[in-house]
């Protein structure tokens, strides 16, 4: 002991200022583990999906898509196989000039431009601009998907020359249209996957990845999951530098699910040829109200399987081909099918096309009548003309036959019938000042399934409208402003300024004049063909409103797993067994004596009997819009064509021809089992086999129609 | 000197053999602190499977030998505690006669690096190569005499009875001298090293008794000089950026800010007990750089988890709690501020290292005492042990 130093020695001084370095030691290593628990127990499970996000990367093989089948398993939309050529990023960057060489070698053989495909390959980023690869860095990066046989051969023969490039066959979306059935609406297309899509279904069960294309309408877009399948994803262990240390768990590609459809690809192609036949002829028809030839700029054709609302064929003009959507669609191509003058062929119009029913509506208000206490059987006159004071309602498709049944009216498309009866149960109900109305006419259209979507599987349906109480009252609300502004303006006495004027005053109320128009389909009711052909499928069937079907079966690519989608029913119509017999002979009535009688001569009524029901719907500033109903006991067929004229006029040809195809019927009307596309809705499904092909007959393209006979009605 | 006949008091011999004075109750032995020196050892154990376990895949450092680091780190503790061991030998009072040629030595050590023979790792010229892949880092030693010669001037007059407080001179003239050395590191630029040794300068001065007014004027200029370099825009925004990297990693993505945010990844998903030793996938995939070095608790805290990154953390803990009795225990003010300044060394160095990675202090190279791979920070952390010891077994029995 040098010092010998006593206690005093050292001031009190250095101890206390010994103890406060322990505390200040004892304070950091307390932040120190309070930290350490933050990190690793509060924050711990986000920070190893951090690691796991870190260290795992994902290379993504994409499943093969579903095909769409008609109902003999004839592919509507299939993939077709197409050389890809692909660079992979991680091994390029592995050489010393990050592959610089290998990709102008790629270049010149591709014959592209070499900062073409190095802008190709670069990584999009905030500054980086198109085109670049938004994808995963570990995911091979296309090149080019239209490399020639030669191309694709040169790569992989001399594959030193590229390492890290691949030339592979790849799947890509093709829609065949086999015998010239095109179902473009129906089938609808695909684009890529965008950036929204894959942060909203990232925590979901299906999620999508960058590679994905996603079904934009129509079946793809419907049946989108199933048709997609499942991607495989191999997961590789990386370490910081994106070298592969080794391999994680893995998926493997589950194909997507083929779709079978209750399309017959025969008859939509016949479908679509007669439609677009019959809008060719209307132009050449000269409308004498408008002094001009019909513009039939638009059309639709239902064909529905009366028993199950099974869609056998669905055919919209104008249309496209959609094909166009394949590999990423041109900005001309865009224009063409979505601009103002496009006239937008991407629209379903037998399921997004709506009108004014016309006479083909009669079937709702003859229900309705015998729903309010008329007998059908009773006599009710058909006069040439009905006037509600001072007002004069034309009979625009006939003539006056006097006291007729409501068959009669039915068949003869007798519109006077039909006002009286409207009036009268306006009247009952209040007229001007109703109380407690009925409403039956409105009720029954309701209950026929009108004013609401058919439940089609098809996305993009729309609902049409009941011109009710409601709704006037409502329409009234939106419109009462403008109506009494443009009804007040001085020179306002023209037919617009008139219409107007009354609205803004009376259009909250149900007016004798709207009913009586309601009651032939005229005014502001407006129906798809589709729901159309649910009614008439209904009144086919006894009754069932069947939720209209494409999509039959969903078939996995091994042909093993077969999941029927099987008809439902969203209603029944208001009428008795004894109403829907005498409907059903007055519409057969209208095949052989009425006003479809002339479209149908020779048709071997006793063996199928056919039932018709013409319309002619008049459109304010349009010329009016076609209409025709038809049903057998298997097939319901609608047909409608916009500013097109007459029911039976425009549409009759070809919904015969498309009978006479279906049953094989000749122009003598002799039925030929042999020559018939399909005399009986097709029960069984297409087979698939385990390594996914499909058994399907050959198809060859329509016979082009037989010529028609100009004949001209009485 | 008292003996009977016939009976002979061994504990008075003079002649006791090796054997003998290490087994007796008063020897050396018996008196040292065996919790700090077990704590330590467990520091040192673990420090080498953390060591192999971040280095074993590493081929481009391991020169394709999987125990190349495992060996050196053993050869490294080795060294140190023989080093421990010499510094117990020769004892801190016999020490403080060559203080001043320890000092001069490590002067002329840290000049060297500035020299030629110096290298240049990772931005700071603070190294020197001795071949054979050998080198040192002579600051680390530097602290150490830092210690030793600001101990030496402070408790010169105060031990010797004159004064109760080292007076305002002594105080001028052991900042100069810990001036000098840091003035030499700054050029390196090695300000990790400043880093510490300003630390150490503060726990010297506040151990030593000096008035509170070098205390505060200490920590008044510290606080100016930052302000002053913030102020003055000495500093370019991406050095700010670097600097302020660890509390938000987004402002420097590609440099410091990838280290930090890798490092709370590789902690963070350790959770409560961890990857597992060698199955860590930050640590296999080398996705936190330096990591057998300054970021080596990230490996503890992934893949061992909370209760093995807290054991390290108790078991630093417990060393500095022996270290702080040692110090608050010893009557000299010479051994007081020795351990004093060691304390403040294992505990800064602690602090910082272990809350860089967790992302609570900024990114400086500085290594974890006893668990960082790295010789001359071994060896010191083992010297430091060793002092501390020293201090230990010479103070009077009585106390």
């Amino acid at each position: 002991m040098t010092g010998g130093l006593s206690e005093s020695g050292r001031g009190s001084r250095v101890t206390i200022r010994l103890v406060t370095i322990q505390i200040i030691v004892v304070s950091l290593l307390l932040t120190l583990g309070g930290r350490l628990w933050y990190l690793q127990i509060r924050q711990g499970a986000q920070y190893t999906a951090e690691a796991a996000d870190n260290h795992i990367q994902q290379v993504v093989a994409p499943a093969t898509r579903g095909s769409i089948l008609d109902a003999r398993g004839i592919p509507l939309a299939d993939n077709e196989t197409r050389l890809v050529v692909s660079a992979n990023r991680t091994d390029l960057l592995k050489m010393h000039d990050r592959g610089k060489a290998v990709l102008a070698r790629l270049a010149g053989v591709l014959g592209l431009k070499p900062e073409d495909v190095a802008a190709k390959v670069r990584l999009c980023d905030a500054k980086t601009p198109k085109p670049c690869w938004a994808g995963s860095p570990y995911q091979p990066i296309p090149i080019t998907d239209e490399a020639t046989t030669q191309q694709a051969l040169q790569i992989r023969e001399r594959a030193e020359d590229f390492p890290g490039v691949t030339a592979e066959p790849t799947a890509v979306r093709r829609y065949a249209g086999p015998g010239g059935a095109n179902a473009a609406q129906v089938l609808g297309y695909l684009s890529p996957v965008t950036d929204e899509e894959i942060t909203k279904t990232k925590t979901g069960p299906a999620p999508l990845l960058r590679s994905d294309q996603v079904g934009r309408s129509g079946l793809e877009r419907q049946y989108d999951t199933q048709l997609r399948g499942k991607a495989g994803v191999t997961r590789y262990e990386v370490d910081n530098l994106g070298r592969v240390i080794g391999k994680a768990k893995s998926d493997k590609p589950v194909p997507g699910a083929n779709l079978v459809t209750s399309i017959d690809a025969r008859v939509q192609a016949i479908a679509e040829h007669e439609l677009d036949q019959a809008m060719k002829d209307a132009r050449k028809e000269l409308d004498r109200n408008t002094g001009v030839n019909y513009k039939a700029d638009a059309g639709a054709v239902v064909v529905m399987e009366s028993k199950t609302g099974r869609v056998v064929a669905m055919a919209s003009n104008p249309t496209y081909d959609p094909n166009a959507w394949v590999g990423g669609i041109s900005g001309k191509d865009y224009k063409a099918l979505t601009g103002k003058d496009s006239n937008y062929p991407l629209l379903n119009r037998a399921i997004q096309g709506q009108a004014a029913p016309g006479s083909i509506f009669k079937v709702i208000s003859a229900t309705a009548a015998v729903r309010a206490g008329y007998p059908f059987d009773g006599n009710y006159n058909c006069s040439s003309s009905y006037s509600i004071g001072g007002q004069v309602f034309k009979n625009f498709e006939s003539k006056g036959y006097g006291p007729i049944s409501l068959g009669r009216a039915l068949e003869v498309s007798c519109d006077t019938v039909f006002y009286d009866l409207a009036y009268r149960q306006w009247q009952k109900d209040g007229g001007n000042k109703p109380s407690h109305p009925a409403d039956w006419f409105y009720r029954t259209a309701h209950d026929f399934g009108l004013g609401k979507e058919t439940g089609i599987d098809l996305p993009g349906e729309v609902k049409g409208r009941v011109p009710d109480r409601e709704w006037k009252k409502s329409y009234w609300e939106a419109n009462k402003d403008s109506w009494c502004k443009q009804g007040q303006e001085p020179g306002a006495d023209d037919y617009a300024g008139k219409i107007a004027k009354e609205n803004c005053e009376s259009g909250m109320r149900m007016r004798a004049g709207d009913s009586v128009n309601y009651s032939i389909g005229q005014g502001d009711t407006l129906v798809t063909p589709l729901q159309m052909a649910t009614i008439y499928s209904a009144i086919s069937n006894g009754g069932t409103l069947y939720n209209p079907t494409v999509g039959k079966a969903v078939i996995s690519a091994d042909g093993k797993n077969v999941q029927e989608l099987k008809p439902t029913a969203h209603g029944t119509l208001p009428f008795d067994r004894r109403t829907r017999d005498q409907i059903d002979a007055a519409l057969a009535g209208v095949a052989t004596q009425g006003t479809a009688a002339w479209r149908f001569q020779g048709w071997p009524q006793k063996d199928i009997p056919m039932h018709a029901k013409t319309g002619t719907a008049e459109v304010y500033g349009k010329q009016t819009t076609s209409w025709i109903a038809t049903y057998t006991g298997d097939y319901t067929v609608i047909m409608t064509i916009s500013q097109g004229g007459t029911g039976s006029g425009a549409s009759g040809p070809a919904v015969r021809n498309i009978y006479n195809a279906l049953y094989g019927v000749d122009d003598k009307g002799k039925a030929d089992p042999g020559k018939a596309l399909l005399p009986r809705p097709e029960a069984d499904l297409p087979k698939i086999d385990k390594d996914g092909t499909i058994e399907a007959q050959k198809i060859e393209p329509p016979s082009p129609s037989p010529s028609r006979k100009e004949d001209k009605q009485e | 000197m008292s003996a009977t006949d016939g009976y002979k008091i061994r504990r008075f011999s003079p002649e006791r053999g090796v054997w003998g004075r290490l087994t007796a109750r008063d020897s050396v032995l018996r008196r040292l602190d065996g919790i700090m020196l077990l704590a330590v050892l467990a520091l040192s154990m673990m420090s080498t499977a953390l060591v192999y376990s971040a280095t074993r895949n590493r081929a481009e450092l391991n020169h394709g030998d999987p125990y190349y680091f495992l060996l050196r780190n053993f050869f490294n503790i080795g060294v140190g505690m023989a080093m421990a061991i010499g510094a117990v030998w020769v004892g801190l009072r016999a020490l403080r006669g060559a203080v001043v040629i320890l000092y001069g030595i490590s002067l002329l050590l840290i000049l060297a690096v500035l020299t030629p023979l110096g290298a240049t790792i990772n931005g700071a010229r603070s190294w020197i190569q001795l071949g054979g892949g050998f080198s040192i880092q002579p600051t680390e030693f530097t602290k150490i005499t830092i210690i030793l010669m600001m101990a030496t001037i402070l408790a010169g007059k105060v031990d010797a009875g004159d004064r109760a407080y080292p007076d305002h001179r002594t105080v001028v003239e052991a900042l100069g001298l810990a001036a000098l050395p840091v003035m030499i590191i700054l050029l390196m630029p090695d300000l990790g090293s400043v880093m510490v040794i300003v630390v150490i300068v503060l726990a010297v001065l506040l151990a030593s008794g000096a008035s509170n007014r070098w205390i505060a004027g200490l920590l008044a200029t510290g606080v100016v000089g930052c302000v002053l370099v913030w102020q003055l825009g000495v500093l370019d925004t991406y050095q700010i950026n670097r600097f302020a990297a660890f509390a938000n990693p987004a402002l420097d993505p590609s440099g410091v800010g990838y280290n930090t945010n890798q490092a709370r990844i590789a902690i963070g998903s350790g959770g409560l007990t961890g990857a597992g030793l060698f199955h860590g996938s930050q640590t296999t995939g080398q996705f936190v750089p330096e990591q057998q070095t300054d970021f080596i608790f990230t490996v503890a805290g992934e893949e061992l988890g909370f209760l093995g990154a807290g054991t390290i953390i108790l078991l630093l803990g417990v060393v500095l709690w022996r270290a702080c009795r040692i110090a608050r225990e010893s009557t000299e003010l010479y051994s007081t501020i020795v351990a004093a300044g060691i304390v403040a060394w294992f505990a800064f160095q602690s602090f910082e290292n272990i809350g860089m990675t967790l992302g609570i202090m900024p990114v400086a190279g500085i290594p974890l005492p006893f668990v960082s791979y790295g010789g001359s920070s071994m060896f010191a952390a083992w010297i430091g042990v060793g002092l501390l010891q020293s201090i230990k077994v010479q103070r009077p029995m009585s106390a």
